[in-house]
């Protein structure tokens, strides 16, 4: 945390996107959280993608809840839109606007409290709905704002920062996207920006409710021995499945990879997502499969990471509904009262 | 790459752009800082310290810091570093208590020191409250040398320069003004332990072409003119002057002109504008005068009629370059321009001339008569006399001939104390934490974009009517106080120890430089093309640390680092730190000598 907004000065040398913007000009206010929060990380990943993926910042509506995770949206894009909802009720909201208007980019920003907790309820429905978005979990698996309690993801035989043992088992957010219908579901961690740039650029092109669980370390409250969402222990422990380039459809340069070693996966856009794998016999586009290895290595003390499926014919929750292809709340009184004779004649086609 | 050495007194010092670019490697911010906070005698006693004149520097110092300040990577001017400088010397209170006394006792050692300009009065400043016997001899009645002589009174009153050298004279130092040394030889039969000749380069260079002579009673050697206006010999000038020359002499000499009844003054100059050596600023000040400057013009011949110069022939040229990039000037074929005039004001060059030094004295001199002297020990093949300022490598300026003094008053210190001149200790650095709180630094570390403010002037009619009237007013308080705090404060260091690293990338992200990058280390080259902001000005160097958990490294690139403090501020484990550098020059002394081992008494 730090009282001073950060200078406007820029490197000469900045790269600039296709719109002339550096990354700088996709951030936001200067961010409260304490000095080394994993959250902040996380921040810079989202501009960075943003940033490469040359997006126009009007383009984006930030939503979340509250916590720590949900102040974020502060911190980056300041010039998109936002909505800052009540505790848990980021999806609902999220799904409301993205109804009326589905020509923006959805970044749902929450947090373990926030969806684990108090808005499983929402985080489970959204998911459900296959609403066209990214759902961005900043896990840390404690209640910062309140001093560090465990919260619904930390994980059973985990220690507090005064050493109290977690009896209560944990909620697996990724095992449950999945199980929820998903179509995109990762893991990442906040300390490794090669890996988390690319699955959030990836996670944008792709239509369909997408999930990142992000584990991002507590500096204040959780990030001591005994803890397995310290920087040390995801270290330690991370068992990434693959490694992911986007390319996006707007890049001419074609990426050439050893045949057999990489797996290129092409989305709705036209963009390409070239993984790497690490783990051998890992398919991920096998929704159950997935589920059986995340459980397995969970089992082992292991924190799977990666893009961990991912579905290539995905849907949104507006080709299930059959909506326009405009914008809900672009059409006008004409379109929306078609008039007496229109009415009669869906009244017609029910008798 | 390897671990960088911060220890070294070198690392820290390049990071501070204007004090490595000093020659006299004064502590810029650390001054500019108590400018900002008004403690104006402090800061003036710091540059006393190092650069010996801070209110004739502060007026006249050709300033190597300023295109040095990394301001001027990040914003586009830089900060006003020289005059800063002058504030600390106009505000200041009365410091004579805090200036050295002059010797108690003397050391029975005797110093000769020809020519009372600034290379001179250094080693004399240097010498004298130590004890040495300075004897310093000049052919003006006044000390000063080139700053009285050549500096015109309208940018350095004689006031200043009374001030500045009646502090070195005052430490008990012998001025024999009015007596020139006409021999070499026989300044060496008095006896003395060491000689230093700080006798400037006096002779302005001449432009022979046809019309010299006939014309000669309107033609005037610039440098020459100068000093017989500086004295009061010469109080008019023609009403059409032309000044030949592109450095700053003829920038003074032009203005001066125009307050002595020049109403049509240009300046000609044979290279393009843009590579005359006098300064910007300079050319500005004179151009701001009303005084054209032409360039590529070549004179060919002085126009005269019955013994009296009516104007200059010239012959228009245009720059070419060769394989090697190197500028040849060449005929344009454009007709030659005739420019009438009253007066030349030839201001093409300074020569040494040393026609007092025997040949047979022992001092050998080059092909092109300069004495041969040791670029590091100032001393020339004879082994008790050194050379300094103007006199030992040609013409440069006050700056220089100050840095030369305090390097040759070293050399003679440890020369009569039985010492090796060549072995020189290294500057002493030291490293100071500034961190007060959470988020308190004791400097102020907010950077903010702010444009350069400008010098009052005094206002054009009134300055052009009088050629003792300073033009500058200098900088108020308030002016000061803003300008002081356009300093990043490059001095102020971000120290890293890995060891307490946790590698949360929070430095990274809230560098607004993109300084700083954690990556798989490489070489050099490699790694500059990396980082997260390419590192392409080589000039500045890459910090870099490895010993980090993940085995990678870290690397700053310190070219456009603000020192706002961010990274330490956002470190949840104090592994950056901001810490203060201050290096402090080896002067004469005793911390210039190692120190003496007493034996044990067993």
């Amino acid at each position: 945390m730090t009282y001073l907004a950060k200078p406007k000065f820029r490197h000469p040398g900045l790269p600039k996107n296709s719109l002339g913007y550096t990354h700088r000009d996709y951030e936001g206010a200067v961010s409260t959280l304490c000095a080394g929060c994993g959250h902040d990380s996380i921040t810079a990943a989202i501009i960075q993608a943003c940033f490469e993926l040359s997006i126009e910042p009007h383009r984006v509506a930030k939503i979340s809840g509250i916590g720590c995770s949900s102040k974020t949206p502060t911190y980056f894009l300041g010039n998109s839109h936002g909505f800052n909802s009540v505790h848990g009720r980021m999806p609902s909201v999220l799904t409301g606007a993205n109804l009326a208007n589905r020509d923006l980019i959805y970044l749902g920003v929450s947090g373990d409290g926030d969806s684990a907790s108090i808005g499983l309820g929402q985080f489970a429905h959204c998911l459900r709905r296959g609403v066209n978005m990214v759902y961005i979990v900043e896990n840390n698996g404690v209640y910062g704002l309140t001093k560090g309690q465990f919260s619904a993801t930390a994980d059973r035989g985990s220690k507090s920062k005064r050493g109290v043992v977690n009896t209560d088992n944990s909620i697996d957010m990724v095992a449950m996207a999945l199980q929820l219908g998903a179509t995109f579901v990762a893991r990442s961690f906040s300390g490794d920006k090669e890996q988390l740039v690319p699955v959030i650029s990836a996670a944008i092109a792709h239509k369909g409710a997408a999930f990142i669980d992000v584990i991002s370390p507590c500096v204040a409250f959780n990030n001591h021995a005994g803890s397995t969402k310290s920087f040390d222990f995801v270290r330690e422990h991370n068992d990434a499945v693959n490694r992911l380039d986007f390319i996006s459809s707007r890049m001419p340069i074609e990426v050439k990879y050893e045949p057999g070693s990489v797996e290129v996966v092409e989305q709705h856009d036209g963009s390409k997502l070239a993984l790497r794998k690490l783990a051998a016999d890992y398919d991920v586009h096998d929704r159950t499969a997935a589920l059986g290895f995340l459980h397995q290595h969970a089992a082992k003390g292991q924190i799977v990471t990666g893009l961990l499926f991912v579905e290539k014919e995905s849907e949104d929750l507006h080709a299930h509904l059959g909506t326009v292809d405009a914008p809900l709340n672009t059409l006008g009184e004409r379109e929306l009262c078609p008039g007496q004779s229109a009415l009669d004649a869906i009244n017609a086609s029910l008798r | 790459m390897k671990n960088t050495d911060i220890s070294a007194p070198d690392y820290f010092h390049k990071v501070v752009d204007c004090q490595w670019a000093c020659p006299a490697h004064t502590p810029v911010p650390e001054y500019i800082r108590l400018i900002a906070a008004g403690r104006y005698s402090d800061a003036y006693m710091i540059n006393w310290q190092s650069n010996v004149f801070p209110g004739v520097l502060g007026r006249t110092c050709d300033r190597p810091c300023e295109p040095a300040c990394r301001r001027v990577r990040v914003e586009n001017e830089p900060v006003a570093i020289c005059r800063l400088k002058r504030v600390a010397a106009d505000y200041k209170d009365d410091i004579t208590a805090r200036l050295p006394k002059p010797a108690a006792k003397k050391n029975g050692k005797r110093i000769a020191l020809v020519g009372a300009g600034p290379a001179s009065l250094t080693v004399a400043r240097d010498l004298a409250p130590l004890g040495y016997e300075c004897v310093v001899f000049d052919g003006d009645p006044k000390a000063g040398g080139m700053i009285r002589s050549q500096i015109p009174k309208f940018r350095l009153p004689d006031s200043v320069i009374d001030e500045e050298c009646g502090y070195i004279l005052g430490l008990g130092v012998d001025f024999r003004g009015g007596t020139a040394i006409s021999s070499m030889k026989a300044l060496l039969a008095q006896g003395y332990d060491a000689i230093f000749v700080g006798s400037g380069a006096p002779r302005g260079r001449d432009l022979d072409i046809p019309g010299r002579k006939e014309a000669a009673a309107n033609i005037h050697i610039g440098i020459d003119w100068l000093s017989s206006v500086s004295f009061g010999h010469v109080s008019t000038i023609g009403k059409r002057v032309i000044v030949l020359g592109g450095g700053n002499t003829a920038m003074d000499c032009c203005r001066s002109s125009r307050r002595l009844g020049g109403e049509d003054v240009q300046v000609v100059v044979r290279s393009g504008f843009e590579e005359m050596k006098a300064s910007p600023w300079e050319k500005e000040d004179a151009m701001h005068e009303g005084i054209p400057i032409h360039n590529f013009l070549v004179p060919k011949e002085f126009t005269h009629d019955n013994g009296k110069l009516t104007g200059i022939t010239f012959e228009k040229v245009k720059a070419e370059y060769d394989a090697k990039g190197r500028r040849k000037l060449v005929p344009s074929g454009e007709p030659d321009q005739h420019f009438p005039c009253d007066d030349v004001l030839v201001a093409v060059g300074q020569e040494n001339a040393f026609p007092w030094i025997e040949a047979d004295c022992g001092i050998e001199f080059d092909q092109w008569h300069m004495p041969k002297v040791d670029p590091v020990t100032f001393r020339s093949t004879h082994p008790k006399i050194f050379f300094g300022g103007d006199a030992a490598f040609g013409p440069k300026n006050i700056i220089w001939a100050v840095a030369h003094g305090h390097e040759a008053a070293v050399s003679i210190d440890k020369m009569l104390n039985g010492e090796d001149i060549v072995d020189r200790p290294l500057p002493a650095t030291e490293l100071i934490s500034q961190k007060m709180g959470i988020h308190e630094w004791s400097y102020k570390n907010e950077v903010m974009p702010d444009q350069r403010y400008k010098v009052p002037h005094r206002d054009l009619k009134i300055a052009l009517k009088d050629i003792k009237a300073e033009v500058e007013l200098g900088f108020d308080d308030k002016l000061a106080f803003q300008e002081a705090g356009r300093c990043l404060n490059c001095d102020v260091e971000t120290v890293f120890t890995p060891s307490l690293c946790i590698e949360c990338d929070a430095c990274v992200d809230i560098c607004p430089m993109d300084c700083i990058t954690f990556t798989q280390n490489g070489d050099e080259a490699d790694l500059r093309q990396r980082l997260n902001a390419p590192a392409l000005n080589l000039t500045q160097d890459l910090y870099v640390e490895d010993g980090l958990k993940t085995g990678r490294v870290m690397v700053k690139d310190e070219d456009v680092c603000l020192h706002c403090s961010l990274c330490a501020e956002r470190c949840p484990t104090g592994a950056w730190d901001m810490q203060k550098f201050f290096l402090t020059m080896t002067h004469a002394g005793p911390s210039c000598r190692p120190p003496v081992t007493r034996r044990s008494a067993a």
